[in-house]
């Protein structure tokens, strides 16, 4: 009896998670489907699904009309470079508030991500008027700077998170041998938190990736990412459905790559024997 | 060379003191053991000594030098963890060999020292392995074996064998002992068992709440405790005390006596008690005696006496023996 129950409680589950899973990536599917049809299959009502003429001239047209790959080197320039300024900056700060934190280290952990609630449109004057003024408006340079900032305090959280865990001991031990503090964080603290450095690597990648306030407002063309590349196929000229969607498809194809390749790294347990 | 001198040093923690101010010298190429309860502040010391921890008060010399405003790196110091601290995401030869990498030494020196130390603590084998390859001892071993291959001026022990199981801890501390006396390298050993601090030390720091209640050989501390504190926590089984009628007749407020120091008989004079718990060890039988005024004393007995619970038993303690505390604790002469 028991057993059965626990048969037709599985299949429930399974059932529940196969359904949460398939209507959270329905939309997904839908966008790479809609991006082969051509622009009259995608308006049709009803919806066609799989039964049209598949076609690759979205992705010609899109590739012609606003050079997709001019967008997609800065999305992975202002990313990739914004990750590492930040990674650069957090990881001292972290390493600082997990080992050697003052009475003061709650309150400043605090006050970072208490700027995270602030609404960014709340400073765009601003900034956009110092970036104008400075020169840094539609440079990569200037979002670099930009992303990096908005996105260290979730950075140094998540470090401070995981160094918090890494055991003080070994540490001084490295201390003992002699290391001073910038070897003791390169050749101890960063290996022992390799998983943990590269899911906060990975997840602000994906953050700065889909970043579109500030991309969207303070770019035109030279620093644009693939974000802008995106909003272009939605508005002046009325929707282009299957054109956005096929701009959206390869919007999102190197994050999702870069996803799925480094899903092992981020379950690798590396402190396994280092104590006790 | 690691001649060590402790002046006035001081440590406080917010509102708490934890260390008062303790002066101490260490011999070069001594072994002290800094022993006591938990809590009395002999790991602080330990990690002042080390840099791991700044003073608040005091100085610190080691050979002569001033080292209290130096940071840990520079002592010239090296440090054995009760948590053995190896770096897990290195080999057994790179735990070894990251001092000397830190210091700048040749590759080639660095292999050749390595396998020098690995040679002398058995771990050629496991060279290669990372730490959590390895079993306790083993981790213990490449924990010594990091603090040898530095050639430091001091090693210092923070409780390193009290994750260890009871065999494996007896075989290390020889190991530990013979290893230091043949380096001649000073230490300073911190543990919260006595038996290792009688078993290992040229020189045993008894601390309590941060202060040195007394410095000697094992010897002297057993022989001639200068305080109840030291009495009670030097011995296995520790130190019996009396009050009452059985410390008037000796003249003083309270008196030791260790149960080696009893006889215990079926009859005769003494102290009249009962037999409340016999251990049965074989070589020895502890008898802890319930004395209707004096509470529970232990003796230990050589061999079997074939004293059971309840039976009623004569103790004659070794007048030579007694040891007298007044009222503070203190040791009152014999």
């Amino acid at each position: 009896m028991a057993r059965e129950h626990t048969k037709t409680y599985r299949a429930g589950i399974s059932v529940i998670a196969w359904a949460a899973s398939l209507t959270l990536f329905f939309p997904i599917l839908w966008m790479v489907v809609t991006s082969f049809k051509s622009e009259l299959d995608a308006f049709a009502s009803p919806p066609v699904f799989l039964f049209f003429d598949w076609t690759l001239e979205n992705y010609h047209i899109v590739q012609t009309r606003s050079d997709y790959f001019r967008h997609a080197s800065n999305s992975v320039i202002l990313s990739c470079g914004s990750t590492l300024l930040a990674l650069l900056i957090a990881i001292p700060a972290a390493w600082a508030m997990a080992f050697a934190p003052s009475k003061r280290t709650k309150d400043t952990l605090l006050w970072m991500l208490s700027t995270k609630m602030m609404p960014p449109v709340g400073v765009l004057v601003p900034i956009y008027l110092l970036y104008r003024d400075t020169g840094l408006l539609d440079s990569r340079m200037g979002l670099v700077a930009l992303l990096c900032l908005g996105n260290l305090p979730i950075v140094i959280w998540m470090l401070f998170t995981y160094f918090k865990e890494i055991p003080k001991d070994i540490l001084e031990a490295a201390r003992m041998d002699g290391a001073t503090t910038l070897k003791e964080i390169v050749y101890v603290l960063a290996p022992m938190a390799l998983p943990g450095i590269a899911s906060t690597l990975l997840l602000n990648v994906i953050l700065a990736w889909n970043e579109a306030f500030w991309t969207l407002n303070l770019t035109t063309s030279k620093a644009a990412p693939l974000t802008v590349f995106i909003a272009a196929y939605s508005s002046p000229e009325g929707l282009f459905w299957a054109k956005l969607s096929a701009a959206s498809t390869l919007a999102i194809a190197p994050i999702l790559v870069i996803g799925w390749l480094s899903q092992r790294q981020l379950v690798r347990g590396l402190t396994f024997g280092a104590v006790k | 060379m690691g001649k060590i001198q402790l002046q006035g040093v001081r440590k406080v923690f917010g509102q708490v003191t934890v260390i008062p101010g303790v002066d101490l010298t260490v011999d070069d190429g001594s072994f002290v053991v800094f022993v006591g309860p938990s809590g009395c502040g002999k790991s602080t010391l330990l990690r002042l000594i080390a840099g791991l921890e700044d003073v608040s008060g005091g100085h610190i010399f080691i050979d002569g030098r001033d080292v209290a405003g130096l940071p840990a790196a520079q002592r010239g110091l090296s440090m054995v963890f009760q948590s053995y601290a190896l770096y897990p995401h290195m080999t057994v030869r790179g735990n070894i060999g990251f001092g000397l990498k830190m210091a700048g030494t040749p590759k080639a020196e660095i292999a050749r020292k390595v396998e020098a130390a690995a040679a002398t603590l058995n771990l050629t084998p496991y060279l290669e392995r990372k730490p959590g390859q390895l079993s306790g001892g083993q981790r213990q071993r490449v924990a010594i074996g990091r603090a040898i291959v530095r050639e430091p001026k001091a090693f210092l022990f923070d409780e390193p064998l009290s994750n260890l199981d009871a065999a494996l801890r007896v075989q290390m501390r020889l190991e530990i002992s013979r290893l230091q006396k043949d380096l001649g390298t000073t230490a300073i050993y911190v543990t919260h068992d006595q038996v290792e601090a009688m078993t290992m030390a040229d020189r045993i720091v008894v601390l309590n709440q941060g202060n040195v209640e007394q410095v000697g050989s094992p010897i002297e501390l057993y022989e001639r405790p200068n305080s109840l504190f030291v009495a009670g926590f030097i011995g296995s089984p520790q130190m019996n005390f009396l009050k009452g009628a059985y410390a008037a007749a000796h003249g003083a407020p309270t008196i030791g006596v260790r149960p080696e120091h009893m006889r215990a008989a079926r009859g005769g004079e003494g102290w009249k008690g009962v037999v409340a718990v016999a251990e049965h060890l074989g070589s020895d039988t502890f008898l802890h005696v319930d004395l209707a005024e004096g509470g529970i004393v232990t003796a230990r007995v050589i061999g079997e006496l074939g004293l059971s619970a309840g039976d009623a038993v004569v103790l004659s303690p070794d007048p030579a023996r007694i040891y007298r505390f007044d009222a503070d604790g203190k040791a009152v002469a014999k």
